[in-house]
Formats: structure tokens, C-alpha cells, sequence
């Protein structure tokens, strides 16, 4: 079985986020990245299909060239070799153009990737990608297991679970408990140094959206502690300072 | 409490938030594999150690599972070739896993450190291609435990004067004597062990549990160390097959050999400990509020501070410089005996201030401070005592040995 998990180079959840450029680019300066947290999940279980089924994982991002290091860890964590598509990820549908041609392109009987990324959090690559290729797209998958060449899954929705089937290929976004993220062996490191790392130019897509400037979130408020057993004070807080009731 | 209790209130408290300091951007001196060698003991530790290290160290209490882990993560013999099961990581990556690991706790270090370094190594080294392939697969993969004795009750910085002794009887050796203070002793399933031939020359020999006459007593009550094992090793008319000695080498040169590449660890390792230190003082100072401002306001919690940061810093420069020349084949004794002494003085150094800036809080075991300074008590003394290393380097400078 071919599988390829498409991942996204994001900043470290702890990083500080701060803008340059009159507010419209991320300040990547002091910035750690790691591979999309979702996109872990992921990787994860497709190094797991692969164990069981036999086949090849190829991780796939687009990204210019200092990507490499977290295309590295994910060759590490047991994909067999890497895509970059060497491109700046401008939005969703241009990402998702990339992702399509490079499937086109290949023999790919699943195509797995985050339910979305923790940057931008479009969450719409997945179905972008089914559209382009006419092939079915599901998220947020959180269970996946392979009979022959049919999936069956299971996903979250709207007050429920659902449960589905569905014949190979197709797109899933995935979320945990679909597996456990894996950490890096030191064999596995070893190995990956010798994993092939394609590099190749996009295609030519359009870009239809632009940043015009980004915001922070408002600071926290500061918080006042109230002893359990003071009921009358907290609801005397929440009726004269927060005017909530 | 009991054990488990323990283990669940030390789950239930805030996650491990720790991250290292990099006031000199040593980073930009690593290289990418180095980097994610650390992030990914980083996050090992976090997941296997962090969570249980205080349950486990507060009921003495040795993790056995934790032993098949590190041979999964490849945290045992990470510079062995990979055609006998190690890493074939370079010095570096070993010194950043040492890092990491000590960074959880010392007594886990060490438990990685003697299999590394102090038995596979030497059997790597000195050892025939038969005892390399049946040994170092299985201690790489963590089937296979293993400990290293050198030290024996009245032989601790001297250890040419050892006692224990073995005899050619033509077609095995019989083995007698003890050994004292052998870090994985009583859960070893092997023991590399020093011992003097008839003509008094020193030789390795391998010791495997279950010959007769050998066993490893727990050594009870330590205030330190307490999640590694610690026990001795008795040999009682122990019949050791010819081809359990180690050819390689033989004289105090070959257990010292083992000694640098740990104490080449243990540098590294100290300064995870000190890192972790700091990072939880850092962290307190600027939660904790006395005088209605953060503690980490006031110019004497600053000084220790700074004084922590700036310690941290020049070790990280000692070993980084010190893992090139490993690299390089050219580091040597008295250069790797300065970098252990001093990293693990600075280690003990900062655990106090650190337990300090914690005020009361630091000596319990919801942080890892005290933890951290009561460990670091046996790493000065083991490896090389403080003093020992000092008239190492001062042996070097002078050419004149002041030992006896
Ligand atoms: C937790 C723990 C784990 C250990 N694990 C191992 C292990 O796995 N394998 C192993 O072989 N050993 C191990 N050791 C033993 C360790 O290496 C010895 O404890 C150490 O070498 C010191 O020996 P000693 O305890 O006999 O102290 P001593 O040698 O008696 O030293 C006592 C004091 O005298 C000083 N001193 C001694 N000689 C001189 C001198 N010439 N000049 C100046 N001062 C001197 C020392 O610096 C020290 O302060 C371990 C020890 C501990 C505590």
C-alpha cells in the first residue's frame, strides 16, 4: 500500500507569535518549528498501516527549503522518502494544487494528512485536494483501519460519532486518538539521512488571496481567586464587575 | 503514601514545561540530526520520565520497563556501529541523550551511561567478534541489562589496588572477591567485571546472572540515586568460561578507557540537571509574588539567576568544544576530567541556589530541585571524585602525580 501524508512545517505551540512587515507576515525570528500536530497523528498511523500491510509512506509539504529539518524528522519517524514541493504555502487552495499534482502524478492508495494545520487553521486542504481529483475526502478522521481496499473509520460530528466505509483512494484529515505520535529512534534518525528527499518546482496555480494585516488576540485579564465556600462574593464579582448576571 | 498514590499525584500536577537555555546560540554550532536527537529525548523524557521520576525516586524504586524503552528510543550505546544494533551517532548526539536524560533524573543516567559506556563499550573495544555479536545486540535493545565493577569496598579511588582476583584452572577462570557501589547491579543480567589475573595484570572479564557463586546484593538506604539500583557484586568460586575475558587490553588503562567516555556523559548530563534547575527557578521566580511583586524582582533572586545562566553557558561551551575533539579522536583524559569536575560542581552549585529561590517549596517533590541536588551528591563522588579530578588536571599541568 502507497501512502502519502501531506505535512505542514508550523511554529512550535509554545512560540511566542509576533508580526513584521506592518503586521502582515509572521515573525518566524526565535521561532521553533515542528511537524503540524495533527499532521503527527497522521504520519503516525501511516507508519502503522504500513507495518502492518506492507508498502511505502511518502511525506509530502510544501515549503521553501528550510522545511527540510521537520521533512527530515518525519523520515525519521519511519516515512520511506519526501516530496517538497518548493513553494511558499501562500493559502489553502494554492497548497491544495500542489498536493493534487503531486498525487496525479504518483500511485497513492491513501492520502493522509492533519484535519488541519495549527498556523493558519484553514482545516479546507483536505477537501480541496478530494475536489481537484474528484476523489472523496473525510475529516476529522479519528479511527482508520485498512481490509483489502476498503477503510472503514470513524469520525466526530455534530452531537454524535459516524461510522464509515469507503473504497481506496481517497483523502482523510486526521485527528488523535487515531494513533499515538511517535518519537524519533536514533536508528530511525541514522536511517533517515539516507531517505531520498525529492525537491520539485510547483505548477503554476493561482494565489486569490492576500493578507492585508494580522492582529493579536487581546491580552488575558488578570483573575481573581475565590475560596470555594464564598459563593455570595463570587456572585456579588460576577453581578458588580463583570456585569454578567 | 503508597507507590501508586504517589505516582498519581505527581500525573496530576502541571506538565513538564522545561526548555533549555541558549544565551550563547550553541544551536547555530549544532547541526540539524543534532537538534533532533534532542528533541526527540526531550520528548521521551517527558513521556516516560517526567511523568512517574518523583514516585519512582520517593519509593526508591528502580522502573525495570524503563530499561527496554531506552533500547527503543536508542538511548544505549548511541556510538556502537549499527551492525552491532547501536546508533553509530557521533559524540555530540551522545553528549545531547546524556543531556536530556539527566535533565529527567541522574539515577536514569546513569542507568544508560553504565550500559553505554561502561559495558558496551568496552566490549565493543577490547571484546572477541563473538561476545560482540552475542552481547551488544541485545544490550543495545535493552533485552539484556548490564553493569560494570570496578569499584570494591576498600578500593574506591584507588582501584589498582583491587583485590578480586582470578586463577586459570585450564579450561575456566575462577573468580573471586566483591565489588561495592555497582550502579544496575541487582537487575544486571551481565557484569563486566576487573579483576587480576595470577601476575597481578588487570583484565575484563563478563560475568553472566546465574553462574554459580555469583550474586548482587541491593545496597539499601541511599538518599540519592534513588530510581537507579545500586548492589554489589560477589564472587564466590565463580567458574567463568575462558571465552567470557575480554582480549582486547589489559592494565588500569582499560577501565580507566571505559571512565572517559563516561565521564564524557556525565559532563553533559550534569548540565542537563543544572538546566533543569534553572529552568524551574527561572519559572518560579516570575510566578512566585512575596512583597507584592514577583521574587524574581528582587536583585539577590537575580543574582543567582545570572550567576546560574552564566555557569550553564560556559559548560555548554566546554562540551560542545570537548564533543568535537571526542569526534576527532583527540580528546584526553585530563581534558574530559576537567569538563566532568566542573560541570558537575556547577550542577550541585545551581541545584542549591535553585532549591533556594524555591524557598520551602523546594524541598518537596513537586518540583525536581532537591531531587536533582541529592543525585548530583553521588555523581561528584562517582566516575572520579571532585578531588580525584582535580589532581588529574593537576598532574597534567604539572607532570607530577600527587594520588599517593
Ligand atoms: C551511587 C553510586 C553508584 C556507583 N556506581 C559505580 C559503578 O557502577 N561501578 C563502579 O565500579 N563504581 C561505582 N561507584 C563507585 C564510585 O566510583 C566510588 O564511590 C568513587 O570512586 C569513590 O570511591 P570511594 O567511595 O571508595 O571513596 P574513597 O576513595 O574512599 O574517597 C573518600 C574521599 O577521599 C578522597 N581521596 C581519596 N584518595 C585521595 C587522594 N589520593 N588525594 C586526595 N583525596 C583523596 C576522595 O576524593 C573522597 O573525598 C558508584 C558510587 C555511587 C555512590
Amino acid at each position: 500500500m502507497n501512502i502519502l501524508v501531506c505535512i505542514t512545517h508550523v511554529p512550535d505551540t509554545t512560540s511566542r507569535i509576533s508580526f513584521t512587515d506592518n503586521n502582515t507576515k509572521f515573525d518566524t525570528s526565535g521561532v521553533q518549528f515542528i511537524i503540524g500536530p495533527y499532521d503527527d497523528y497522521a504520519l503516525a498511523r501511516a507508519v502503522e498501516l504500513k507495518e502492518a500491510n506492507g508498502g511505502e509512506v511518502t511525506v509530502l509539504n510544501v515549503g521553501p527549503a528550510d522545511t527540510e529539518p521537520t521533512i527530515r524528522k518525519a523520515l525519521a519517524i519511519g516515512a520511506d522518502k519526501a516530496i517538497r514541493v518548493n513553494a511558499e504555502p501562500v493559502d489553502s487552495f494554492y497548497v491544495a494544487q500542489q498536493i493534487a499534482a503531486v498525487i496525479k502524478n504518483g500511485n497513492y492508495d491513501l492520502i493522509l494528512m492533519g484535519r488541519e494545520s495549527i498556523d493558519f487553521n484553514g482545516g479546507m486542504v483536505h477537501g480541496m485536494v478530494g475536489e481537484l481529483l474528484n476523489l472523496p475526502a473525510f475529516s476529522p478522521v479519528m479511527k482508520l483501519e485498512i481490509e483489502g481496499d476498503t477503510a472503514k473509520m470513524s469520525r466526530e460530528i455534530e452531537g454524535g460519532k459516524e461510522f464509515i466505509e469507503a473504497k481506496l483512494p481517497f483523502i482523510a484529515g486526521c485527528q488523535e486518538p487515531i494513533a499515538e505520535w511517535k518519537i524519533p529512534n536514533m536508528r530511525g534518525i541514522m536511517s533517515a539521512r539516507k531517505k531520498p528527499l525529492e525537491v520539485i518546482e510547483p505548477t503554476d496555480s493561482v494565489k486569490n488571496t492576500e493578507v492585508s494585516s494580522y492582529e493579536l488576540p487581546p491580552a488575558k485579564g488578570d483573575v481573581k481567586m475565590i475560596s470555594k465556600d464564598n459563593v455570595e462574593e463570587l456572585v456579588k464579582l460576577l453581578k458588580e464587575e463583570a456585569k454578567v448576571l | 503514601m503508597s507507590q501508586e498514590e504517589l505516582i498519581a499525584v505527581r500525573k496530576s500536577q502541571k506538565q513538564d514545561l522545561f526548555e533549555s537555555p541558549d544565551f550563547y546560540a550553541i544551536d547555530d554550532l549544532l547541526e540539524e540530526e543534532h537538534k533532533l536527537v534532542r528533541s526527540s529525548l526531550r520528548d521521551f523524557v517527558k513521556k516516560e520520565i517526567s511523568p512517574s521520576i518523583e514516585g519512582w525516586a520517593q519509593n526508591n524504586h528502580f522502573p525495570s520497563e524503563i530499561v527496554k524503552k531506552f533500547g527503543e528510543v536508542g538511548a544505549f550505546g548511541p556510538t556502537v556501529p549499527e551492525e552491532y544494533g547501536g546508533g553509530g551517532l557521533d559524540y555530540i548526539s551522545y553528549g545531547l541523550i546524556m543531556q536530556e536524560i539527566e535533565r529527567g533524573d541522574s539515577g536514569m543516567r546513569s542507568t544508560a551511561s553504565v550500559q553505554g559506556s561502561l559495558v558496551m563499550y568496552p566490549i565493543y573495544k577490547y571484546g572477541t567478534e563473538e561476545q560482540k555479536r552475542k552481547f551488544l545486540p541485545a544490550l543495545a535493545n535493552g533485552d539484556m541489562l548490564g553493569c560494570f565493577g570496578l569499584t570494591e569496598p576498600d578500593h574506591g579511588s584507588n582501584p589498582g589496588g583491587m583485590v578480586t582476583n582470578f586463577k586459570d584452572k585450564g579450561d575456566h577462570y575462577l573468580l573471586n572477591g566483591a565489588k561495592m557501589w555497582i550502579s544496575n547491579a541487582p537487575e544486571a543480567d551481565i557484569a563486566v567485571v576487573w579483576a587480576k589475573n595470577e601476575e597481578g595484570r588487570i583484565h575484563g572479564l563478563i560475568v553472566e546472572r546465574g553462574m554459580e557463586g555469583f550474586s548482587t546484593p541491593t545496597t539499601h538506604g541511599k538518599w540519592s540515586l534513588r530510581a537507579s539500583c545500586t548492589g554489589e557484586l560477589v564472587f564466590d568460586n565463580v567458574k567463568v568460561p575462558k571465552e567470557n575475558l575480554l582480549p582486547g587490553r589489559s592494565g588500569l588503562g582499560a577501565p580507566l578507557s571505559c571512565l572517559d567516555s563516561a565521564r564524557y556523559g556525565i559532563a553533559w548530563g550534569a548540565l542537563g540537571a543544572a538546566m533543569d534547575c534553572y529552568d524551574s527557578a527561572k519559572r518560579y521566580a516570575l510566578e512566585r509574588k512575596q512583597f507584592g511583586k514577583p521574587i524574581g524582582s528582587f536583585q539577590l533572586v537575580q543574582k543567582k539567576l545570572a550567576e546560574m545562566l552564566t555557569e550553564i553557558t560556559k559548560g555548554q561551551l566546554v562540551n560542545w568544544r570537548l564533543g568535537k575533539l571526542m569526534n576527532e579522536g583527540k580528546a584526553t583524559t585530563a581534558q574530559i576530567s576537567l569538563a566532568k569536575r566542573n560541570n558537575v560542581e556547577v550542577a550541585l552549585n545551581i541545584a542549591r541556589e535553585a532549591r533556594q529561590i524555591h524557598g520551602g517549596m523546594g524541598i518537596t517533590g513537586e518540583y525536581p530541585i532537591m531531587r536533582h541536588m541529592a543525585n548530583l551528591e553521588s555523581v561528584v563522588t562517582y566516575e572520579g571524585t571532585h578531588d580525584i579530578h582535580l589532581l588529574i588536571l593537576g598532574m597534567d599541568i604539572t607532570g607530577i602525580p600527587a594520588f599517593e
